[in-house]
This record gives structure tokens, C-alpha cells and sequence, in this order.
């Protein structure tokens, strides 16, 4: 017998502290396996931001910083700009990078900063207990939103992929999911695209993974999975949104 | 290098490439412009980084994260520029990376004016991040002395691996002096930086991590009784003051920076009136210089603080002086600056100042 | 059909079934007798022999719980 799939070396032994069936630890691996396969796992450096990831700098099986909510992309260029040739990669939530830290999100992008960003998106605030996201949907329930998400009171749920291919400094941009095993494998190879591109200096690459939050959402984690298939993938397409790769490839 | 005539932001530019700065990241603010423009000709010019950051709060992210990674990094701001800097300075301080920051004062508060204040003693000294967690602070009174304690402030930084902060004020940014940058520079014995987030392959078997967080009180603690040990060594090794006129004076005046070289005139003036007054002048702000005030002879009338604000050193003025001695002040804020002689008025009629 | 074999880390199961769900031989349950340390109830495989070794149990598994080996 020949082993075909075990836990990837990208990761360490340290437990993961997500709640059961959430969508971090899947893509924890994803990232894991593609840093080990490209052989950068040794000059990885990976910027945890704050929410449930904030414990990712303890997961990822490299050197790490955890930075201030919000300002992961700031400190990964602060990092990148004096390690040009070290793998900087953050790994944010919604709150993270769609809210308190969409300014340093978008001018890294916009400064075409060599650095890979894994941006999870399931809709709400994790960590603190289930507030109200800039991506959560019109009519979901959270903590902030008890009557549902209304448009007029809180606008409308932000689309960070789409925004972020307008700007010239993004090199990859792609939505993926990990609600089943087809897109778990799609979105692997985005993760693994992103990092080959900054390897190959492109420029800033991101890869949005709609996510699930099972127990903030009050679901089971199966049921959570379904919910981002059928109400969230409509809300957020999936698909590449930019990639300057094909353009010169 | 012999003597040149130059600005004071460009000298505190030209004195962090002296001191062997990898990287800046900065923001535009008055009256420290021309600290990120010298930068961005120089350090681009010799292989090194320079950034201008999309606000201050990234700026200083920047430096967390080059100074995790081991680089020599600085930033540069002004009173409301620190003020957003704060949080990332408790992080800084927090996670013991060593950095340099700039700040050339304003008069506050809010966005306040652009002329030269004092008004920041508080934030610097008592931090305006969370946590408890301590900046060496320096406040030069002269662009030379800047130079000197800039070119240091690398080393300073990196040997206590603690962030620097490096307190001027709009005058001395904006005027110009003629200035030495060859002067020596305390030679500090550095270790290498095997703490640095540069990727396991530069230390196999072992993982670099710059964190703050800390979950368990118990280790959150422990690292806090860390820190302050760390500090208490500062304190000890750091502490710098000039004191003039000392020998009997009949007042004492306290002041830092642009206030103390206005101060120097009044004594001056004050003793051709056969007034003798001596001066406490802290170089560090923090560690402040208590054991200063214990040269202060009985026989002293009283001490007179003098700020370019309402009176915030004024604090640690009463602390140190604790009680042995009156203590009056006299302060101007918003950005105006006293003529000697108002000082001079202040000594003379000293009782009308008394505070305590 | 390539022969599978899997093999749990079943102090790392949090009994989120994610893994049950996705198997396409739908051999996978949930042991409601048996509670890791953690006090979850760990998976089990009904058929081992009709596992094809798709690996999409392991690649569902947020906790990387699941080993998977296949014939040569």
C-alpha cells in the first residue's frame, strides 16, 4: 500500500482550535500542502492576522508574525520589501481584510505588492461571536444584524474579488470554496497558483475562499457546508478574476 | 565631514543612514516632510528600502513586520501621525522588536497647528498604546545633538530590542545649524539576530515567531514582569541629563529641547541680575532623570518647570522632586514660543507660579 | 477498482461528519458509542473493502484526522 493522502509537513502537531467542520482547516491545509509541493515551506513567512486564524502562526510550520486586526498586509509588506526573496503570505478573515483592514489590503494590492493573501470569507465575525461582516448576506442573522442584514441600514455585502481585479498591481485573483471535495481541489490549485506567481514575482495575488461558520451560522457542520452552496456561491461567484499569468505566459 | 549647514529634518534623514537604517516607511505630515523626501533620494539610491505608506497606521505595520524580520527599520511622523502609530508601538514594544521612531512635535490637540509644541510628553513618556510597556525616549535640544542620538538609536534599539523614539520638536525640524556628523557613537556590543522572521531556512529546527499574543495570564504576566525587568536595566544604563549651574543655585529650572536652549539665555540674562539659576536638562525623557533632583541643594528657592505645553513633564517634575523643594511652571502651547525674557519674568516672580 | 485503505487520528476528530457526508461509497458513520478524549464520537468505516481510496474523506477533514493508502 503507498500512502496517497496524509497531514502535510506545512503544518505542525499543534491542534487546530477551529470549531468542528470549519472551512479554516481545510484551506490551513491547502496552503500547507502547496507551500510544501513548491518546496518554499523554509522561506514561507506567514502573517496571522486577528479573528479565529489568529492562532495560525502556531498551525503553519514556519516562521510567522501575527499582526495587529487589520494590518497583515501592511506588515507583510513591511516584511517583503527588505526580504524580497522569502514567501510573504497573510491569512485573513472577512472582519480582517474586507473591514478594518481594507485600506492596507487595497493598497498593497495597488502597489503590485509581491506577496500572496488567503482571505476567508464566511460571512461573519468568528472569533468575537458572530457579529454582523461586510460580506454577510442581505436578510442573515448575526449578533449585530438580530433581524437579518438590511440593505438600507447596513449596506450591501462587499465583493473583494471583484474589486480587486480592477487594480493593476493584482497579478491573481480567484474565488474559490471548499464546500466539497471537487472545489476543495479547485481551490488547492488556486492557493498553489497564487504562490507559484509571487515566487515568479508577478505581483499581488489573492485567493478568496468562501467559507463556512457552523457554529456562529447555528448549524451542523454538513448543513453549514450546504449553506455555502446554495445561498452563499450566489451571493459570491466563483472563479478567477484576473490572472496577468495568461496574459504572458 | 567637516562642519555643514543643514536642515534639521534632513540631518535626522542623513544621521538614520549614518546609524546604518535598512528601511523606512512613512507618511507625509507637517513639520516632518522633509525626513521621508531626503529618505526617498538617498536610501533608494544605496540599495535600500524606502516606503510611503498609505497612512500611518500602515506605515508603522511596516516597521513591526522589516523589524520582526531583522532589518534596521525606522519611522518618521508628528503628533497626530504618532497618535496613529500607537497601537502598532504597543505591539512593537510588546513583541521586543527593535525600531526607531521619529517625531517631530506640533502644537495639538486634534490636528491642532504645525508650529513647534511640546504637547506629546504624555504620549511618549506615558505611551499611548495599550499595556504596560515603556519607549526609551530621547529629546535632543539641538540638531546636532539630534544627529548624535540618531546615529545610536540603531544600535540602542537593537541591543534592548526595544522600539526608540526620537522626540524633536517643528523648530528644530524646520531651522537649520551648522553640524558634524563624525562625531562618535557609543559602540554597543549587538548579538545577531537569531530571533529574526527570515524562514526556517536560516535556522533549521526551529520556528521564529513575533507575537504579542498571549492567552494564558499566567504567560501574559510573565512576560510583562519580563518586560520590566528590561526596562529597570534601561533605567539604570540609559538614563541621560545635563545639568548646568547646579553649584548653589537659587532656582532651578527643568526643560528639554527647544524650552531649554530658550532657558539657557534666560540664566544668563538672570544671572547679570545676580540671579543664580542652574538648569536639570533631560536627554531621555524616559528614563526620566530623578536622581537629578537630588543635586538640588537645600537652600534652592524652588524649581521652575518650563514646557511647550500646559505642563505634562511637570508630572514627573513633582515625582522626583517629592515635595523637598516649591515647584512652579511656566508653559506656552499652540505652537507659540517664549522669548528668554518671559522666562526671566517667570523666575522673577516666581511665587505667582508655584503649583505645588 | 484500486483497493483504499484509511486509517483516523482519532484524538484529532471534532465528529463534524464532513467526511461522511463526502464519501462517495457512503461507508463512513459515526461510532455513537466510542468518544475521543476531547469527548467527540469518532468515525468509523462499515466496509473497509469497498473503499476506492479517493481520499475525499481526507481532503473534507479540516483536522487532518485521515490517512489514505492505496494498492499499487
Amino acid at each position: 500500500m503507498e500512502v496517497k493522502y496524509q497531514k502535510s509537513v506545512g503544518l505542525t502537531d499543534t491542534p487546530l482550535t477551529y470549531c468542528p467542520g470549519c472551512g479554516h482547516g481545510i484551506v490551513h491545509k491547502l496552503v500547507a500542502e502547496s507551500l510544501v509541493e513548491l518546496g518554499l515551506l523554509d522561506k514561507a513567512i506567514a502573517i496571522a492576522s486577528v479573528g479565529c486564524s489568529v492562532f495560525s502562526y502556531q498551525f503553519f510550520n514556519c516562521d510567522a508574525q501575527q499582526a495587529p486586526h487589520g494590518r497583515a498586509c501592511a506588515e507583510a509588506t513591511g516584511i517583503k520589501r527588505v526580504l524580497p526573496n522569502n514567501i510573504v503570505f497573510t491569512y485573513q478573515g472577512d472582519g480582517d481584510l474586507a473591514s478594518i483592514g481594507i485600506a492596507e489590503t487595497i493598497h498593497a494590492a495597488n502597489r503590485g505588492e509581491n506577496i500572496t493573501v488567503i482571505f476567508i470569507n464566511n460571512a461573519i465575525y468568528g472569533m468575537t461571536g458572530g457579529q454582523m461582516a461586510p460580506t454577510s448576506l442581505i436578510g442573515q442573522k448575526t449578533t449585530t444584524s438580530q433581524d437579518g442584514r438590511v440593505q438600507a441600514l447596513h449596506g450591501s455585502p462587499i465583493h473583494i474579488s471583484e474589486m480587486f481585479a480592477t487594480i493593476e498591481g493584482v497579478a491573481y485573483m480567484e474565488r474559490v470554496s471548499v464546500y466539497d471535495p471537487k472545489h476543495v481541489i479547485q481551490a488547492k490549485k488556486a492557493i498553489k497558483k497564487a504562490f507559484q506567481y509571487q515566487e515568479e514575482k508577478r505581483g499581488f495575488t489573492m485567493v478568496e475562499v468562501v467559507s463556512s461558520c457552523p457554529v456562529n451560522w447555528g448549524m451542523k457542520p454538513t448543513d453549514a457546508m450546504n449553506w455555502v452552496k446554495t445561498n452563499m456561491i450566489e451571493e459570491f461567484p466563483l472563479g478567477i478574476f484576473k490572472d496577468k499569468g495568461d496574459q504572458n505566459a | 565631514m567637516a562642519k555643514i549647514l543643514m536642515k534639521g529634518n534632513e540631518a535626522i534623514a542623513l544621521a538614520a543612514i549614518k546609524g546604518g537604517v535598512d528601511a523606512f516607511y512613512g507618511y507625509p505630515i507637517t513639520p516632518q516632510n522633509e525626513v521621508p523626501e531626503y529618505l526617498s533620494k538617498h536610501l533608494i539610491a544605496n540599495g535600500k528600502v524606502f516606503l510611503q505608506a498609505e497612512s500611518e497606521v500602515s506605515a508603522i505595520n511596516m516597521v513591526y513586520g522589516a523589524a520582526g524580520a531583522g532589518a534596521r527599520v525606522m519611522t518618521s511622523s508628528s503628533s497626530p501621525g504618532i497618535a496613529l502609530k500607537q497601537e502598532g508601538i504597543s505591539y512593537i514594544a510588546a513583541a521586543e522588536l527593535p525600531c526607531v521612531i521619529v517625531s517631530v512635535m506640533r502644537g495639538g490637540p486634534g490636528l491642532g497647528g504645525i508650529q513647534p509644541s511640546q504637547a506629546d510628553y504624555y504620549q511618549a513618556t506615558r505611551g499611548g498604546g495599550n499595556g504596560d510597556y515603556q519607549l526609551i525616549c530621547y529629546a535632543p535640544e539641538s540638531i546636532q545633538e539630534t544627529i548624535d542620538t540618531m546615529k545610536g538609536a540603531f544600535d540602542t534599539a537593537d541591543f534592548y530590542r526595544n522600539p526608540v523614539l526620537v522626540l524633536v520638536d517643528g523648530l528644530i525640524g524646520q531651522m537649520m545649524e551648522s553640524v558634524d556628523f563624525d562625531r562618535p557613537v557609543k559602540q554597543r556590543i549587538l548579538l545577531e539576530k537569531s530571533w529574526a522572521t527570515n524562514g526556517t531556512k536560516n535556522h533549521p529546527g526551529s520556528r521564529n515567531i513575533a507575537n504579542s499574543l498571549h492567552l494564558d495570564p499566567v504567560k501574559l504576566e510573565e512576560h510583562n514582569i519580563h518586560l520590566q525587568k528590561k526596562y529597570k536595566l534601561i533605567k539604570q544604563n540609559e538614563t541621560q541629563v545635563e545639568m548646568i549651574h547646579m553649584d548653589d543655585p537659587d532656582y532651578v529650572i527643568v526643560a528639554y529641547g527647544t524650552m531649554a536652549r530658550i532657558c539657557r539665555s534666560a540664566i544668563s540674562m538672570l544671572n547679570e541680575k545676580g540671579i543664580k539659576v542652574g538648569m536639570i536638562r533631560p536627554i531621555t525623557i524616559w528614563p526620566f532623570p530623578e536622581q537629578a533632583f537630588d543635586q538640588i541643594p537645600s537652600t534652592c528657592k524652588g524649581i521652575l518647570c518650563c514646557e511647550l505645553s500646559m505642563g505634562q513633564m511637570l508630572d514627573d517634575v513633582l515625582i522626583a522632586n517629592n515635595g523637598r523643594h516649591k515647584v512652579g511652571f511656566f508653559g506656552r502651547s499652540g505652537g507659540m514660543v517664549p522669548d528668554p525674557e518671559e522666562i526671566v519674568d517667570a523666575i522673577v516672580n516666581f511665587k505667582d507660579k508655584v503649583v505645588k | 477498482m484500486p483497493k483504499g485503505k484509511v486509517t483516523f487520528d482519532y484524538e484529532r476528530c471534532k465528529g463534524c461528519l464532513l467526511c461522511v457526508v463526502n464519501c462517495p461509497k457512503q461507508i463512513l458513520y459515526q461510532d455513537m458509542k466510542t468518544l475521543n478524549k476531547s469527548g467527540y464520537n469518532i468515525i468509523k468505516v462499515s466496509e473497509p473493502d469497498k473503499c476506492i481510496g479517493c481520499a475525499f474523506c481526507a481532503m473534507m477533514c479540516p483536522d487532518s484526522v485521515i490517512t489514505v493508502e492505496v494498492e499499487k
